[in-house]
């Protein structure tokens, strides 16, 4: 079923969300690869502030390529989120809502999405000048050092993605791959 | 004797880096064509038109087809007959990928060190695999590779007694367990003989073969299709999402290999399977 969200994804938002639902994000998110979440990580371990706000958050798993002249972004597909499956389950106790990547979770991170009423996202690998369109703005917003893997805010429209672990666990990457399987 | 200076390797190298991640060769976009018409998931055929829509806007605005511009890997084959002068060949490859890379908006994934982690800003150094054929050429091959499906890679030891059965067993492991880690719609490379290093190669070298061209030797022919089918009826499905469509091709290269093994390698790749090639 296609629906249209707004960030922040709030409780509200997740609880009307179910594993193949596709869906067309508007709003701000922010951008995370593991260098970004070790570092997270690292300032919660030393009793410091995150350098976003947590709460009812979106992070989307990318890494942009260089953006052109007088384009917000470079090419802006989702990476692997299996890297940050070692820092999500703190992340979402701390408040934050929905998971924007690719591929498999572990046990821990559906837990964490369960027992938070979050929800993951995927969306189209490999297709990152598609998705590139969708962002309209973009900003460092910490470890600019990172480069490529710096956290960003980004504004996007109808960026579309497809729930794949819902609020209850259901996953869509073990339903659907049975429905089609035949060997 | 033909005299050649490396210099012009470094804008071929360039232009080619630039190539490869704005355009799929002809081969990758046949059969990434073919699959939106044969997918049988609604889901996976609404995936499949995205990834088109995704390069037809790569082309025409000059987006990179994927973010992960990768880690450039190079074959280089020089004919026997050929003398390079000028700056070393591998400072040439390297100039010409930094070159490609920065001026080109390609993003920089390379670290100097595995451990220490430290981003060398400008996507060297290339991995580079130098070969001496006959002749006075030098074919250039330039793939970068894009390391959500290279992490999904495997290499297996197997023993003698394993046979093509194990062969095709090990294969089917490695997708199931890629999955939707290696954005599918894949392109399947496999090494099969060889020692350790060589068969990894091979599985490499496969993946720059034209999607859709079979070997010559019969039975890894047959073998390619069988696997293509089989991979076909995991239910993977373009972005794991389910479907019928998991690998647009499956390319096995072998090699003699010792009476006590079977080395076999699965080097997996994307859709966005990309391969320049130029011989000059």
């Amino acid at each position: 079923m296609d629906k249209y969200i707004n960030t922040p994804i709030t409780e509200q938002v997740t609880k009307e969300l179910k594993a193949g639902d596709y869906v067309y994000i508007s709003g701000t998110v922010y951008v995370a690869r593991d260098a970004a979440h070790k570092r997270m990580i690292e300032a919660l371990q030393r009793g410091e502030a995150l350098p976003i706000d947590i709460k009812n958050s979106t992070i989307y798993y990318m890494g942009p390529s260089p953006a052109r002249e007088g384009r917000p972004i470079g090419s802006a597909g989702p990476t692997t989120s299996s890297r940050m499956d070692k820092y999500a389950p703190t992340l979402l106790d701390l408040g934050e809502k929905a998971m924007i990547g690719k591929g498999k979770r572990t046990k821990e991170v559906i837990d964490a999405i369960v027992r938070n009423h979050a929800v993951y996202f995927a969306a189209v690998g490999g297709a990152g000048a598609l998705l590139s369109k969708c962002i309209t703005k973009s900003e460092i917003v910490c470890y600019e050092d990172l480069g490529a893997e710096a956290i960003r805010k980004i504004e996007v429209e109808n960026f579309p993605a497809i729930v794949v672990v819902d609020c209850e666990g259901n996953n869509l990457y073990e339903t659907a791959i049975k429905e089609f399987a035949s060997l | 004797m033909r005299t050649v200076n490396t210099e012009i390797l470094i804008q071929n190298i360039k232009e080619m880096c630039i190539e490869a991640n704005h355009y799929l060769s002809k081969d990758m976009d046949e059969v990434m064509k073919k699959a939106v018409v044969t997918e049988k998931s609604e889901l996976g055929k609404k995936i499949l038109n995205q990834l088109q829509e995704n390069l037809k806007i790569a082309d025409e605005d000059m987006i990179p087809i994927c973010q992960d511009t990768g880690m450039a890997v190079i074959f280089l084959e020089i004919g026997q007959d050929v003398h390079l002068e000028g700056m070393a060949v591998g400072d040439a490859i390297n100039e010409g990928v930094r070159r490609g890379y920065t001026e080109g908006f390609l993003r920089k994934s390379v670290v100097g060190d595995p451990l220490i982690r430290e981003n060398t800003k400008d996507n060297t150094p290339a991995v580079i695999h130098y070969d001496i054929v006959p002749g006075d050429k030098i074919k250039i091959t330039v793939a970068p590779k894009g390391f959500g499906s290279e992490n999904m890679s495997r290499i297996f030891m197997l023993k003698p007694a394993d046979g093509a059965e194990g062969v095709k067993e090990a294969i089917l492991t490695a997708v199931k367990d890629a999955g939707p880690n290696a954005c599918p719609p894949m392109v399947v490379g496999v090494g099969i003989g060889g020692t350790f290093e060589k068969c990894a190669i091979l599985a490499k070298k496969a993946l720059t073969r034209p999607a859709g061209e079979h070997s010559e030797i019969p039975y890894v022919r047959e073998m390619e299709t069988e696997m293509l089918e089989k991979i076909n009826r995991l239910g993977i499905g373009p972005g794991g999402l389910g479907g019928t469509t998991t690998a647009l091709a499956v390319n096995i290269n072998t090699y003699p290999t010792h009476i006590a093994g079977l080395p076999v390698a699965v080097n997996i790749c994307c859709h966005v399977n990309r391969h320049v090639v130029r011989e000059i």
